[in-house]
């Protein structure tokens, strides 16, 4: 039995310091006090001052509490048990389910050598056209999806864990809604995918340190799952919260600051958790869809800016639908030129075309004449919109693609579209090419 | 060197903190002692009988009083035949050795050998026995790949020596002993192929530093022809997420016009190194017809491993540059990215809790990149040889915005700068370079006074462009609006590459210097144009011919049939003709 102390030095936020000996940084330790017991997890080291985060906060924690060390860091029990079960932020059920204590694996393990990584090749299919033609989403990516709050991110979220090709779906909610944990619960047990689905949940009025867990517990299994060949797709909503975790923290514990509060390692907490998305060599893969909710609708809030920097890009959710622009999937082109040959240019074009549109959009709200030029954009541009962009659109893939040259053969002429001639003559829709032929000679 | 040892008596993160006996060096390295396995750590502050180690490995189940041993000695690469083709972490672990020995997981505590005994090399000895040499002098030279390489007497020998025995020409492993010299005491030293050297010291064993003159060719357009830059000189990439900086990298890694290039992935995302060590194996060099691997070395300390091992990656990435150029080649150190490194430093900063200067980086932050770019640059060697390395870092600034630390105290000291921009890149104009905020102090491939009057072209057609967003185009002159288009035009044909076009994705410097031309021509020819929609619909057109030939191969049947196209196509609308233009052309620039 390990030893226990029973005289807390400092209590200071969430982080209490004991006097103890043969200590390891990183172990954890059970708090004992009037209202029940905490984890506590050893984040300090000093000579003989050992100092803890208490996963559920130091509010009644008295200092002749009893603070008993456990010798092993932070574990989870990995089992398919696990599925269709929910935990707190701490790994208790917050089910009604036994609490699981077999083959207990750590969590927050080492990184996978990148040599063992391979390259992704396969796209996942949501139906959604502005993320499987102009974003694909693809196996092992990690990628954020921004927004502010109030927009329909978990939505968005639980449609596409509902309607993605994988295995297993992991729910990680920081700082959830106790309603959007309902919403999640019910929409997938409503949809079946109950059974194949794991949660963590630590909801807004959970102690702040259990929210530090969920990562780390979410990907640890899911780590393990894809060691078994399983496709698992992690879910995260919503980092922002994670983050403000750490920042509580990290100020708590007198570090120095380095931009509006958060700590200087922000970056590589954040990219510890987003890269273990991972397509294992011979095994499965994890795949990690996060929200970063952008506070004031700022891009460059530390926050979304450094996650923005870690994720092989990110969906922007803005008037409930995803913005083509800022947008971006960086492994698009590794699927894309396989799903057919006028993906790539069509995407490319059609931005194109819709950046010039929303130029128009701004003269024509200063007033400005419209050029037969702006007319033909306005219309495609207001096409596109109600044709792909709307989140309502649940159409596959190729379908998508056709009602793109479908767009741009109802509002342009073959040469205003920017694209090669060859996929032109090869996708252009039949009768309008003969008019438009038509209409080049009389010029 | 003495063995010294400490005891760990405080851990913060992954600093610990070492109460030792005796003597501590600043920067030597330490090992850490955790159950069964030793971890590897640098002493980063010394104070009185305590020193502050940064410990290169995770720190979790380290304990107070578990003992440190000190090896007095810097931290140091291996250096020697062999290099080319692997793949190292930030201490220059091969990484694929150690996923054979470990597993899809990095296990800490396991070091491996760099450059291990089994690898084989013939040796070709240059000296003989009782020659007089130095420093840097070569003892002999074996072929590695592509190259030949240089087994040279060790940098840190800086006495005069005499060869007392070198080998015979054969085959030797790269630990076997190939030569003994003697030292102005008669004191003899045994020398292998491989000797080893602190990151953190510039490599200085040449005869002198030379002034970067010769354009470095990337085959991206925009660079070359608008911000060129130099053999052994040094630029910068900062942009936002998303502008396309690590794809302009990785561009520039396979297409650049030199010998070797070093790619340090550092702090960045491990899926973007898999590409590169995946796929590098099977393209081919065009300029060699061997694999791209064979003349390229990556360095990868990625974004979740451990943050003291990145700090350590751009000095290992620039050691090795340093090390082949005394070979007299041209080398190419590209790190990916230089603000996770700063932020390495920032880290560090914030634990030993020192004053923090601007947004918590280190005060010296401007001294540590500046000196880190000054060790770029073109050297005459001993033999008279020249090599270079030219360092390219791209720097990720916090929320895109120029005005912070690293980006400023970066553009101090580089001699390019190609500034990636948000709106280029949400308009899908890739690379996204802004042409007229980047600029270089480098001579490119294209003759400067006409790339001087494309870049006036540009900032008027970006005053029309401002200007028409308040005017209106009914507001703006036929004259203006032709500007617009042509500075449009040149942008959407020329700045603009397609980097998964397998033609337009690499553009040669013959081919450069011949489409500007072309292009000059078009640009400076009058149209007969009736209103705006005329104008636009001519151009369109223009462009799409343009777009096509920019994927047709260099001077094929296709190439010359559509460039003829396209010329007829724009001298029928011309009011002068080819000829007259041609005129006006020499005139202007000769």
């Amino acid at each position: 039995m390990r030893k226990v102390y029973s005289k807390i030095e400092q209590i200071v936020g969430n982080v209490i310091t004991v006097k103890a000996s043969e200590i390891k940084y990183g172990e954890l330790a059970e708090v004992h006090s009037a209202h029940g017991m905490s984890l506590a997890e050893v984040i300090r080291m000093n000579e003989d001052l050992v100092s803890l985060q208490v996963f559920s906060g130091s509010r009644g924690i008295s200092t002749g509490d009893e603070v008993r060390f456990l010798g092993n860091p932070m574990r989870v029990s990995f089992s398919d048990n696990l599925l269709g079960r929910i935990f707190t932020g701490g790994g208790k059920p917050r089910d009604k389910g036994p609490e699981l204590l077999e083959n207990m694996i750590e969590i927050g393990g080492p990184s996978v050598n990148p040599a063992k990584r391979i390259i992704p090749r396969n796209m996942i299919r949501t139906g959604i056209p502005m993320i499987d033609v102009f974003n694909s989403l693809v196996e092992s990516q990690k990628l954020p999806i921004f927004s502010v709050s109030g927009e329909p991110y978990n939505e968005l979220l639980a449609r596409i864990a509902m309607q993605a090709e994988v295995d297993i779906i992991i729910l990680g909610g920081c700082g959830l809604k106790y309603d959007d944990y309902l919403f999640f619960k019910e929409t997938l047990e409503e949809g079946g995918a109950m059974s194949r689905a794991i949660f963590f949940i630590h909801t807004a009025a959970d102690p702040v340190v259990e929210c530090l867990q969920v990562p780390d517990l979410s990907l640890a299994v899911a780590e393990q799952f894809g060691l078994q060949g399983k496709r698992v797709l992690v879910l995260l909503s919503d980092m922002t919260n994670f983050a403000d975790a750490l920042k509580e923290i990290a100020i708590t514990m007198e570090q120095v600051p380095s931009n509006r509060g958060y700590p200087g390692d922000l970056y590589s907490q954040l990219a510890a958790r987003y890269e273990k998305a991972v397509d294992f060599e011979g095994a499965g893969s994890v795949t990690v869809l996060a929200v970063t909710t952008m506070p004031g609708d700022d891009v460059t809030h530390p926050v979304p800016d450094n996650t923005g920097y870690i994720t092989e890009g990110q969906f922007y959710l803005r008037n409930g639908r995803i913005e083509p622009f800022g947008s971006l999937s960086r492994l698009k082109q590794l699927v894309n030129k396989n799903s057919r040959e006028d993906h790539r240019a069509l995407m490319d074009g059609m931005i194109k075309l819709y950046a010039l549109y929303q130029e128009t959009l701004e003269k024509k709200a200063m007033g400005f004449r419209m050029s037969e030029w702006d007319k033909k954009l306005l219309k495609y541009g207001e096409q596109f919109e109600s044709g792909l962009m709307h989140l309502s659109v649940n159409i596959p893939l190729e379908s998508a693609l056709d009602r793109g040259w479908q767009i741009l053969a109802e509002c342009l002429t073959p040469e205003e579209t920017g694209l090669r001639t060859e996929l032109i003559k090869k996708f252009w829709p039949k009768q309008e090419l003969s008019a438009t032929d038509g209409k080049d000679q009389t010029k | 060197m003495k063995n010294k040892f400490g005891k760990v008596i405080g851990i913060n993160g992954n600093m610990i903190s070492v109460a030792y006996e005796g003597n501590a060096i600043m920067n030597e390295v330490g090992y850490v002692h955790v159950n069964d396995k030793k971890l590897k750590s640098e002493v980063i502050r010394i104070r009185g009988n305590r020193a502050e180690l940064q410990v290169f490995e995770r720190t979790s189940g380290i304990g107070i009083g578990d003992k440190v041993d000190f090896t007095g000695e810097l931290l140091t690469v291996q250096l020697g035949p062999g290099l080319l083709g692997q793949i190292f972490d930030g201490l220059q672990n091969p990484l694929p050795e150690l996923a054979r020995q470990c597993g899809f997981f990095l296990e800490r505590g396991v070091y491996l050998s760099a450059l291990p005994k089994e690898m084989k090399y013939e040796f070709n000895p240059r000296v003989k026995a009782g020659q007089t040499v130095k420093r840097a002098d070569i003892l002999g030279t074996v072929a590695e790949g592509l190259f030949t390489h240089r087994i040279m007497v060790p940098f840190y020998l800086y006495d005069t020596y005499t060869v007392d025995s070198i080998a015979k020409k054969g085959v030797f492993s790269i630990r076997d002993e190939i030569a003994v010299i003697k030292d102005s005491h008669g004191k003899k030293i045994s020398l292998s192929m491989v000797f080893s050297w602190p990151v953190k010291r510039p490599i200085d064993a040449y005869a002198q530093r030379l002034k970067p003159s010769e354009p470095l060719i990337t085959k991206v357009r925009i660079v070359d022809t608008l911000v060129p830059v130099a053999r052994g000189g040094t630029y910068c990439i900062p942009g936002p997420f998303g502008a396309g900086k690590t794809v302009l990298q990785q561009i520039t890694s396979r297409h650049a016009e030199v010998d070797i290039v070093v790619i340090t992935a550092c702090g960045e995302r491990a899926g973007e190194v898999v590409e590169t060590l995946r796929e590098f194996p099977e393209l081919i060099d065009p300029r060699t017809g061997k694999s791209l691997m064979e003349r390229t070395i990556i360095i990868c300390n990625t974004s979740s491993m451990p943050v003291a091992a990145r700090e350590a990656s751009v000095y290992t990435g620039v050691t090795l540059a340093e090390y082949y150029r005394q070979m007299g080649l041209n080398v190419l150190l590209l790190a990916d990215s230089t603000s996770r490194w700063a932020q390495a430093m920032r880290e560090m900063s914030g634990r030993l809790e020192e004053i923090p200067g601007e947004e918590a980086f280190p005060a010296y932050l401007e001294s540590v990149i500046a000196s880190f770019y000054e060790r770029a640059g073109v050297v005459r060697l001993k033999d008279g040889t020249t090599g270079s390395v030219t360092i390219g870092g791209t720097v990720s600034p916090a929320g895109g915005n120029f005005e912070e630390p690293v980006t400023q105290s970066t553009l101090k000291v580089v001699g390019s700068f190609h500034g990636l921009s948000r709106e280029r890149s949400d308009a899908r104009r890739y690379p996204a370079i802004h042409p007229l905020e980047s600029w270089s102090k480098y001579q490119g491939p294209v003759n400067k006074r006409k790339t001087d009057w494309v870049r006036e072209l540009l900032f008027h057609g970006n005053e029309v462009d401002q200007m028409m967003k308040v005017v209106g185009e009914e507001g703006t002159s036929l004259e203006d609006y032709i500007v617009h288009l042509k500075a449009e035009f040149f942008d959407s044909v020329y700045l603009q590459q397609n980097a998964f076009d397998p033609v337009d994705a690499a553009t040669t410097a013959e081919r450069q210097r011949y489409v500007f031309d072309i292009l000059l021509k078009i640009l400076i020819a009058d149209y007969k144009l009736n209103d705006n929609d005329d104008a636009r619909s001519f151009i369109n057109q223009l462009r799409q011919k343009f777009l096509d030939w920019n994927g047709a191969e260099w001077k094929s049947q296709e190439f010359l049939k559509i460039e003829k196209e396209f010329l007829n196509f724009v001298f029928e609308k011309s009011t002068q003709s080819e000829d007259d233009v041609d005129e006006r052309l020499q005139k202007m620039f000769s």
